[in-house]
C-alpha cells in the first residue's frame, strides 16, 4: 500500500475508502488514484472477512457443508443452499419430491425479493435518501418474519438439505405469503413515486458506470449487473433447474448499460418473483417434503458443478470428489467477486462523487467476494 | 451445439489433448508442455474466436491440487450458442506456471490472483500479480493439500 503511493504520479492523489465505509456496505477496501476529482483507478483490497470457506468444506461432510454457504452470501442464503443441494443431488441421482421443489422455489423467489429491497434501501441511502431504507424493510420484515416461522432462522436460514427441505412448512406458510403479496403489490408503486421517478435520483444514476455488452461479458459480471447492460444471463433461463423451465415469467433486461439500467433491472425482478410465486403458491403438492437418502452421503468418484441463479448473479458449485464423505475441493464461484472484478474498468474516468452511485448498483456483498 | 457435436469438433482441432466427456460438459486436458512457450494463448484464443465455438465467457476459474501436479481448471460458456466447455491444463508441482489469459477474459485479473495466493500458480504475462485475499507477508499457499496451520486450522 505505502508502495502504491509513492508510485503515485505528480498531481495524483490516492485516498483509501474503507474498510470502515458505509457505502462499501461491509469490510472492503478501496485504493483510489485521483487526478483532480477524477478516478483514474480504483484497487480493491479484498479479505477483510476471509474465512476460507472452500478449505473448511474440504473436512465437512456433504451435509455440513451446505451450512457454511450461508455464510457466504447472506441475503441470498436459500439460493446458495439451493445450489450446493442440486450438487449433491445430481451427483447422487436423487430424485427430488415435487413437494420440496415447490417449496424451495417459493423460498428462492422471497429470499431474491428480500435481497432486492435490502439493495433497493440501502442503494437510496447511500445517495443521500433516507426513508427509502425505511419503506423497503417495511415489507422485508415481512418476508424475514415467513422465514423464521418456517426455517427457524432469519437470516443464515439453513433449510435446505439433499433431498429436499429439513422440515414441512409452518401451516400458517400459505396464508401468510398470499398476505405478503397482496402488501406487496399494494406497495410496490411507492417504490418507483418514491425514488424511480425522482428527477434528483435519475440525474445521478443516468450515464454513470457505463458497461458495455461486450465488456459485461468479458468481466466475467452476471446476474442484474450484467442484464442492465443487454446480457441475457439469467440461469433459470438459459440453464433452468428445478421448476423454473414450467414457469412463467420474464428475464429483466435494460440495454441503458448505466447504474440506472441496473436498477431499473432489480426493480422490475422483485415483480417478477412475485409473479413466480403467485403460480405455485396455490398448487403446493401434498407428499414428501425431503427424499430418502443415506445417512452418510459417499459422492461417486468425478467433478460436479451445478449453477444457480442467486439475486446478485450466478452461483457456481464445483465439487470435485474422490469418493469419499467429504469433497476433495470445493470452489465456489462466487457472484460477487466476478462483479466486482469489472467495478475498476467501470469507474475510471468518472467523478469521485459517482463512484457510489455506481458501485451500489453492483449489490457487492462482501463475505460472498471473500469467502 | 450440442456436446456430442462439440466433442467430435474439439477432438478434430486438438487431436493432441486428451478429450472425454465429463459429467455436463466435454473436457479437454493438455499436459504442461503441450501449451508452453505461449501456445496456451493460442488454444485460448482459438476457442473464443473460431466461429463455431465462440466461448467468450469465462465462468468460473479455478485450480485443483492433486498431489502430484496441479490442475488448472477453466469453465468456458457461450453466450451465444449457450454450449460449455472445460478446460484442463495439467502443471507441474515444483514450479507451476501458465500464461495469465487476464488480456483474453478479462475477469481473469481478478481469479487468477486469488490463485496465485491461494495456491501458488505463477502467471506469466499477468499486469498485477500478487496476493489478494490474504496479507502479502503470508507464509505458504493454504489452498494446497501439504499447507499445514498447527495453529489456526479447523479440522474435523
Amino acid at each position: 500500500m505505502i508502495e502504491e503511493i509513492t508510485t503515485a504520479k505528480e498531481g495524483e492523489m490516492v485516498i483509501n475508502i474503507g474498510p470502515q465505509h458505509p457505502s462499501t456496505h461491509g469490510v472492503l477496501h478501496l485504493l483510489i488514484t485521483l487526478d483532480g476529482e477524477t478516478i483514474k483507478k480504483l484497487e480493491p483490497n479484498l479479505g477483510y472477512i476471509h474465512r476460507s470457506i472452500e478449505k473448511m468444506c474440504e473436512s465437512l461432510s456433504y451435509r455440513q457443508f451446505i451450512y457454511s454457504t450461508s455464510r457466504m452470501d447472506y441475503l441470498s442464503a436459500h439460493i446458495n443452499n439451493h445450489a450446493c443441494a442440486m450438487a449433491v443431488e445430481k451427483a447422487m441421482e436423487i430424485e427430488v419430491p415435487e413437494r420440496a421443489e415447490y417449496i424451495r422455489v417459493i423460498l428462492d423467489e422471497l429470499t431474491r425479493i428480500a435481497s432486492h429491497q435490502l439493495w433497493w434501501g440501502a442503494m437510496a441511502m447511500d445517495l443521500g435518501a433516507l426513508s427509502p431504507f425505511f419503506y423497503a424493510f417495511r415489507e422485508r420484515e415481512v418476508i424475514t418474519d415467513i422465514m423464521e416461522e418456517t426455517c427457524g432462522a432469519r437470516l443464515t436460514m439453513n433449510y435446505m438439505v439433499p433431498g429436499g427441505v429439513m422440515t414441512d412448512i409452518h401451516p400458517n406458510f400459505v396464508k401468510h405469503v398470499k398476505d405478503f403479496i397482496v402488501q406487496f403489490k399494494s406497495k410496490i408503486d411507492e417504490y418507483d413515486t418514491l425514488v424511480t421517478d425522482n428527477i434528483i435520483f435519475q440525474n445521478r444514476m443516468k450515464n454513470v458506470g457505463l458497461l458495455s455488452a461486450e465488456d459485461a461479458i468479458s468481466y466475467g459480471t452476471s446476474g442484474p449487473t450484467a442484464r442492465g447492460s443487454g446480457v441475457s444471463c439469467d440461469i433459470r433461463k438459459t440453464h433452468p433447474y428445478s421448476l423454473y423451465s414450467k414457469l412463467q415469467f420474464e428475464e429483466v433486461i435494460e440495454t441503458g448499460c448505466d447504474s440506472f439500467s441496473r436498477y431499473l433491472v432489480r426493480v422490475k425482478e422483485m415483480k417478477q418473483s412475485v409473479k413466480i410465486i403467485e403460480q405455485l403458491i396455490d398448487n403446493i403438492p401434498e407428499g414428501d417434503f425431503v427424499a430418502k437418502t443415506k445417512a452418510v452421503i459417499k459422492l461417486p468418484k468425478g467433478e460436479f458443478y451445478s449453477r444457480a441463479e442467486t439475486a446478485r448473479g450466478e452461483l457456481g458449485v464445483y465439487i470435485v470428489s474422490e469418493g469419499g464423505t467429504t469433497p476433495y475441493r470445493i470452489k465456489f464461484r462466487s457472484p460477487g467477486f466476478s462483479n466486482l472484478s469489472a467495478l475498476n474498468h467501470m469507474v475510471k474516468g468518472y467523478k469521485i462523487g459517482d463512484l457510489v452511485a455506481i458501485m451500489g448498483t453492483l449489490d457487492l456483498v462482501i463475505p460472498d467476494i471473500d469467502r | 451445439m450440442g456436446n456430442d457435436e462439440l466433442l467430435e469438433k474439439l477432438k478434430e482441432l486438438f487431436p493432441d489433448a486428451s478429450i472425454e466427456q465429463g459429467n455436463d460438459w466435454p473436457e479437454l486436458l493438455f499436459e504442461h508442455a503441450q501449451v508452453a512457450d505461449g501456445k496456451f494463448l493460442e488454444v485460448v484464443q482459438t476457442l473464443k474466436s473460431t466461429n463455431e465455438f465462440l466461448f467468450n465467457y469465462l465462468f468460473c476459474e479455478t485450480c485443483v491440487d492433486w498431489k502430484t501436479h496441479f490442475n488448472m481448471v477453466y469453465h468456458l460458456e457461450s453466450t451465444q450458442y449457450r454450449h460449455s466447455m472445460v478446460l484442463k491444463v495439467k502443471l507441474n508441482h515444483e514450479q507451476p506456471s501458465i500464461d495469465s489469459l487476464s488480456f483474453v477474459y478479462r475477469t481473469a485479473e481478478m481469479h487468477e490472483r486469488e490463485i496465485f495466493d491461494l495456491f501458488g500458480i505463477v502467471f506469466t504475462g499477468h499486469p498485477n500479480l500478487k496476493r489478494i485475499i490474504l496479507t502479502e507477508d503470508w507464509v505458504g499457499h493454504p489452498l494446497r493439500k501439504d499447507y499445514d496451520d498447527p495453529i489456526n486450522m479447523i479440522k474435523l
